[in-house]
């Protein structure tokens, strides 16, 4: 075995000087190894996995594809291959090893090549081995980071070859860390050990972290694990600058959780800030249309099969007009009849919800709906190893604060707007010196409506999309105009994100469920204290 | 003003309806009791136990479509939150029988309930203790909700929160309260709920007798309160609630402490929506945390519209109308039933802002309606 | 009194045109209990989709005992009383023979009482938390030894998990499993702070802050994983956040209950390759009857796309066990036929053999799949054979001695073999 280990070593440095005709034979060794693929049983994988290290560059490929499910085995003649799904459901081929392009074939006649996590882990360290000598840096560092965890003798072996090379100054210095952590938990003398602490100073991977605990741990009797005294106080002091550090970023998460929820909830309650806030009219069906700007943001992703990337963009204004094309449907068939009786435009709209509710359910079915994210959405932006924020959730809260202020902007800046204030605040007037109170009334509520179809879009990102969507929203947005204070759209805002921060402060104390409940109880509370919310609106629209 | 003679005059026209009503009341329920236990099963006259529990459960709706009609049709106080008093006083009944179940339960506890027997729970919580009596039962079940109407009604009324605004905190009320209750945590079995009950007073409750015994129960306490409405409502107290009802301010000025009504009104009426819940429990056999869903209440809302509010026997018909097309649309087009309840919420309030009863009391017909309605006329003066 | 008129008029007319549909040939009727509306429509649709297929096919056969099938279909409509009315419904005003219905343990304990009471069937297909066996149920779903067990020992011994988070939708399926695995967990030497146990409400969405902490709780050193038994739709946005928080099926692994094909098709599962779930059926399992099962499923519900889940095996199970009994038995009547079910074996959709045993649970293999980015879940790893479903946890203070065995002498769901005692039955 050791020899073997040896053997692939000496070949995986050989394969930089001779390059071409190695290569040859390698790709040989590897088609009989990769042959032993066929027919093998999961548990039988990691052994033939392991072989395929000493291809080195060359099975890279062929490893890359295991790892992300693509490996196939042709039916037809048990050549090992790489699929990738085509538009018309067959597959792409190619030479798992010669890279050489293949006809397409349909699943039926190909096998997948299993794998599992276990086996992902193990390809993911190889793939380490292999790229830790890449041209490009990018991935010598993630090749790097994933050894940072795993210090066995031949990694550690490797990446002291790696530091001789090394010319890129990120990859450097996660390779020094790695070959810290090393000294410090391995090595006797106490010099090497201090400098190697010195090296781990600062650093937030969680593994340094780990390390600094478990040396400072105490066995059952309380006695220190770790002997030496020094190495324990250097240790110890490190210890807990990590640890302020993390308890700041900490808070940092918690805010950014709480702008962020925040963010969902000014999203939802903007349209209703304006149809109940602006204009009073209590729109039950606020949240159905929330949902119809989710399902127009699906409807969008059907009619635009090759452009999911973007297709969300186009979702964004279709989904406004949708939105607010029903909302003025709402206005003119409904709610102008119910004109000054709130109360009935409450049970009225509630109405039309069940029919939107379950008119979207004999269209689209019960089931949910899967709007995809595209990639520059998914995933996250890492600051630091302890600190990361998801795209998905940066973006909506800075497209929140943008639709907000657009609004403000409408509202303020255009004869609409004029005109929406103007009927909001004396309806009578207003209609005496010749504005068009039923146009504005019916524009104002396609507008908000619109609004909400928006936020529908948004949603889809982040969860169902469904027929329940809606009414998951509903209560939380009528919360939030109405503690913010009804006719003020800074209220909504403000109250948006004190409702989203305090809920994920409550959160890590009380739990999911008791937030929730504390919430509700404590606005209802506050209502009946200050029964106009946080910034009530003042003047005589007020009555 | 208009209105507030009308509502008088209609008030004179309920006394003399109400033994119409009372007669129709009890001939049906005594029918349908008699038809159940005494005529055989082969005969066609022979009403199912399936079905006395059925009329059992809309005698139960009735009377809490009856609560809420007392505040939205008499003072406009639109509450969508009565599913929160109906379901704790059926909690309050559901206690109790879980507690009659005593080592009956599967794992034979004598005092905890199954549900507590499996999630580990070692001792009683305390506010189950005391519940195998059925006076206990009882008096929670009118001090629980009639306390927390009182505790909500004072802050709401002494501020001044009126209208939409409190149809939204009442619908709050009843939310937050749904998520307590599907909290194992709390002790009242989380979703799941309080189930498989085995007697009431000692009878069997699934034996027809006791239950056509509930079902003439739910009559009576329905025709009590009824009458009890009745006379609150066409004494001094009903008077000035109109006046509240009709000019908040006015009656305020004159002096009136006009949340005192409000108050006194709205635990009156949270009591009745207990009793209606408690009565409820034991016919259905379950009750759960889905109780306080703000659909449910906003449903018995539309009960009371469609049925005519201000009209008490309104309110009645309107839940055992709507009830029965649910069960049987429910039955036939499963998927037609949100589209049919969402047209007759639109319906009621653009066309027959006064339900049915008004429709009744009204000379013009509904086509009548349907043409001044489409001249563009005013819809009639709005009485909240 | 025109009224009065209108309302019998109205009344009469709908009795009229509701009443004919009694009045059918002389059939075995099958109440189909599934809600069609309301929040659980979602899962439950396909069951009865499923259960309507399994009549038409056996209909096909030449029915059973020489009758035709008649499915008479209700919609208790999420709402939980309602399926107990629709049961008294089903059994005393439409006279069926048998009730294949239910998904949530609620909808269950409310059908109980009145399904004992009438002395009615019914076949239960969801897995769910034990702690119950009923004379008048069969449960041809998962017991929580079927699932979470076997998970947790995969788990354990493959993937050198060593914390545990035990995270749940907070009801009482969630409750109950996580009380067994906890106990579990502690019984093989896990030190309690290596559990975090969390729970969440119906339909949660933000859940930022819960994996967060996840990514915390599993960045210590020591392996860790997640047990999800979070409810239907809470988890599209769940796994979303996981997605997107990077934390990765090599890293944190997080096996689920409630998760299958269906769930799952709402879903875009690039980002949740190789997370697990367990079942006893997955649609990617290669046998004949599986093929079949969903080549017949595909045209039956014209459309291609439409996927199997483990439910929908349990129906198909609890069905062909029913007709196998009824022919057995050579009648409908319930307790001839609950006689006949116990030892009654049909094959089942994974290459084997399901066998219905004395305590009404079936005997299952229990797989454990990852999910793959279209949407399907492969197997893994499984069970060397079946296991018998067991009604109570021995994991339980509260049910290790019990058992349930119906069959004579014994003949109870919840005979305690200390005190040798039969709590609580009135029959």
């Amino acid at each position: 075995m050791i020899s073997l280990v040896k053997h692939i070593l000496g070949i995986t440095l050989l394969i930089f000087s001779f390059a071409i005709s190695a290569a040859d034979e390698v790709e040989l060794d590897l088609r009989q190894i990769s042959q032993q693929l066929v027919g093998a049983k999961l548990k039988a994988l990691p052994v033939i996995i392991k072989q395929f290290e000493a291809g080195g560059e060359v099975a890279l490929p062929m490893l890359d594809a295991m790892l992300k499910g693509r490996l196939f085995i042709r039916k037809s003649d048990k050549l090992i291959v790489v699929g990738e799904r085509q538009e018309n459901g067959d597959y792409a081929l190619m030479d798992a090893l010669s890279a050489e392009s293949l006809t397409a074939l349909p699943k039926k006649q190909l096998k997948k090549v299993k794998v599992n996590n276990r086996l992902r882990m193990q390809l993911r360290d190889i793939i380490a081995r292999v790229t830790l000598f890449s041209a490009d840096p990018d991935i010598r560092e993630s090749a790097v980071r994933n050894m940072l965890n795993k210090t066995s003798k031949d990694n550690i072996a490797m990446l002291e070859q790696a530091k001789n090379v090394e010319t890129d100054s990120s990859v450097m210095e996660l390779i020094d860390l790695a070959l810290a952590i090393n000294v410090l938990t391995t090595s006797d003398i106490q010099a090497e050990r201090l400098s190697a602490l010195e090296i781990m100073d600062g650093s937030l991977e969680p593994i340094v972290f780990n390390t600094l605990s478990t040396l400072l741990a105490q066995d059952d009797a309380g006695n220190n694990l770790e002997a030496d005294k020094v190495i324990r106080e250097k240790a110890l002091k490190l210890k807990n600058s990590i640890q302020q550090e993390i308890d700041f970023y900490e808070l940092m998460e918690k805010l950014f959780f709480g702008l962020s929820l925040g963010s969902v909830l000014l999203l939802a309650a903007t349209g209703l800030a304006i149809t109940f806030g602006v204009m009073g009219v209590l729109n039950m069906a606020h949240g159905e249309l929330i949902m119809i700007g989710a399902y127009t943001a699906y409807v969008v992703q059907l009619l635009m099969p090759n452009t999911l990337e973007y297709s969300i963009l186009v979702a964004i204004p279709a989904a406004f007009l949708v939105a607010g094309a029903v909302g003025v449907l709402i206005q003119r068939g409904v709610i102008r009849f119910l004109h000054g009786r709130p109360l009935e435009t409450l049970l009225a709209t509630f109405g039309i919800s069940l029919i939107l509710q379950q008119a979207v359910r004999s269209i689209f079915s019960p089931l949910n709906r899967q709007v995809v994210s595209p990639s520059w959405l998914s995933g996250s932006w890492e600051l630091n190893p302890i600190f990361s924020l998801t795209y998905n959730r940066l973006y909506i809260l800075f497209f929140a604060l943008l639709v907000f202020f657009i609004l403000q902007l409408v509202l303020k800046r255009t004869s609409l707007g004029l005109n929406v204030r103007a009927v909001s605040q004396n309806r009578g007037m207003a209609k005496a010196i010749g504005v068009r109170t039923e146009w504005v009334d019916a524009m104002t509520f396609g507008l908000g409506s619109g609004i909400a179809g928006i936020a529908g879009v948004a949603l889809s990102q982040l969860t169902n999309v469904g027929p329940n969507l809606g009414q998951a929203y509903i209560i939380d947005s009528f919360m939030v105009v109405v503690f913010g204070g009804v006719g003020n759209l800074w209220g909504t805002l403000v109250g948006a994100f004190s409702l989203g921060m305090l809920n994920k402060f409550l959160e890590p104390v009380t739990g999911a469920v008791l937030a929730n409940i504390v919430i509700l109880v404590s606005i209802i509370l506050f209502i009946q204290k200050r029964p106009r919310g946080l910034f009530p609106q003042k003047g005589r629209a007020a009555e | 003003m208009s209105t507030i003679r009308n509502q008088f005059s209609s008030l004179h026209d309920l006394r003399e309806k109400a033994p119409i009503f009372l007669a129709v009341l009890f001939g049906t329920t005594i029918y349908a009791s008699v038809c159940n236990l005494w005529v055989p099963e082969e005969s066609i006259f022979h009403v199912t136990t399936y079905t006395i529990t059925l009329l059992g459960k809309y005698l139960c709706y009735a009377l809490l479509a009856l609560s809420v009609d007392v505040v939205w049709g008499y003072c406009g106080i639109l509450s969508l939150g009565h599913g929160a008093f109906f379901a704790l006083g059926g909690y309050t009944m559901g206690m109790y029988l879980m507690r009659q179940v005593g080592d009956r339960g599967v794992y034979g506890d004598p005092l905890l309930p199954d549900f507590m027997v499996f999630l580990d729970w070692q001792e009683l919580p305390w506010f189950w203790h005391g519940f195998d009596q059925f006076w206990v039962a009882m008096l929670a079940m009118i001090l629980v909700p009639g306390l927390l109407a009182f505790v909500f009604g004072w802050l709401a009324f002494r501020s001044r929160v009126a209208g939409v605004y409190l149809s939204i905190m009442t619908q709050a009320l009843t939310y937050a309260l749904m998520l307590a209750f599907f909290r194992n945590e709390m002790g009242f079995g989380g979703n799941n709920g309080l189930t498989d009950f085995k007697d009431i007073l000692g009878f069997n409750l699934q034996s027809d007798n006791v239950r056509v015994a509930l079902f003439l129960c739910s009559a009576v306490v329905l025709a009590l309160a009824y009458c009890l409405s009745l006379l609150i409502m066409s004494s001094r107290f009903g008077r000035v609630i109109l006046g509240v009802r009709d000019a908040e301010n006015r009656a305020r000025f004159i002096g009136f402490k006009t949340e005192n009504y409000k108050v006194s009104l709205f635990v009156y009426s949270a009591i009745l929506a207990a009793i209606a819940g408690a009565l409820y429990v034991p016919q259905v056999g379950i009750i759960n945390p889905g109780e306080f869903s703000p659909l449910n209440s906003i449903e018995v809302v539309v009960w009371v519209a469609v049925g005519g509010r201000g009209t008490l026997y309104g309110a009645i018909v309107g839940a055992l109308l709507v009830n029965y097309a649910k069960t049987r649309f429910t039955a036939v087009f499963p998927e037609a039933w949100l589209f049919a309840l969402g047209a007759l919420f639109v319906s009621v309030t653009i066309f027959l802002p006064q339900g049915l009863m008004g429709l009744i009391k009204d000379k013009r017909s509904v086509t009548g309606k349907l043409f001044f309605w489409r001249k563009g006329r005013k819809p009639e003066e709005e009485i909240v | 009194m025109k009224f009065n008129k209108l309302i019998k008029a109205t009344a009469a007319a709908l009795s009229l045109t509701l009443s004919f549909s009694a009045l059918a040939a002389d059939t075995i009727k099958v109440g189909v209990l599934h809600s069609l509306s309301g929040t659980m429509a979602i899962s439950e649709t396909t069951l009865k989709d499923t259960v309507l297929m399994m009549i038409e096919e056996q209909n096909k056969k030449g029915g059973l005992l020489g009758k035709q099938l008649e499915a008479v279909v209700v919609d208790p409509a999420s709402n939980w009383p309602l399926f107990a009315e629709k049961t008294r419904e089903l059994i005393s005003k439409e006279d069926v023979d048998v009730i294949f219905g239910c998904w949530t343990s609620v909808s269950r304990k409310s059908v109980l009482p009145v399904i004992e009471e009438l002395n009615g069937l019914l076949f239960y297909p969801v897995q769910y938390e034990g702690e119950e066996s009923s004379k008048n149920v069969f449960y041809t779903g998962a017991a929580p030894n079927q699932q979470a067990i076997p998970a947790v020992d995969y788990l354990m011994n493959e993937l050198g998990v060593k914390r545990w988070v035990l995270a749940g939708t907070d009801y009482v399926y969630p409750r109950t499993t996580n009380k067994i695995l906890e106990a579990y967990l502690i019984a093989k030497g896990v030190s309690p702070d290596d559990i975090m146990i969390n729970y969440t409400p119906f339909g949660h969405s933000d859940w930022q802050s819960i994996v967060s902490d996840v990514k915390k709780f599993g960045s210590t050193g020591k392996k860790a994983a997640v047990v999800s038994t979070i409810n239907g739709d809470a988890n599209v946005p769940f796994y979303k956040e996981l997605g997107n928080q990077g934390v990765s099926a090599e890293d944190i692994p997080v096996i689920a209950f409630s998760v299958g094909e269906e769930e799952l098709s709402g879903l875009d599962t690039a980002p949740l390759v190789g997370h697990l779930a367990a079942w006893n059926y997955f649609q990617s399992v290669e046998s004949d009857e599986n093929t079949a099962f969903i080549e017949q499923w595909k045209t039956f519900i014209k459309d291609d796309k439409r996927v199997t889940n483990d439910p929908m095996e349990a129906t198909y199970i609890g069905f062909n066990m029913w007709a196998k009994a009824v022919e057995k038995a050579g009648t409908t009547d319930v307790d001839s036929v609950e006689q006949a079910m116990i030892g009654i074996t049909t094959p089942n959709l994974t290459g084997g053999i399901a066998v219905m045993n004395s305590n009404h649970h079936l005997s299952k293999p229990v797989l454990i799949g990852e999910i793959q980015d279209d949407g399907q879940i492969e197997t893994v790893w499984e069970t060397d054979g079946t296991v018998i479903g067991d009604a109570w946890s021995n994991f339980l203070p509260s049910s290790k001695d019990l058992i349930s065995d119906w069959t004579a002498p014994v003949s109870c769901g919840n005979f305690n073999t200390k005190t040798a005692k039969c709590s609580g039955q009135n029959f």
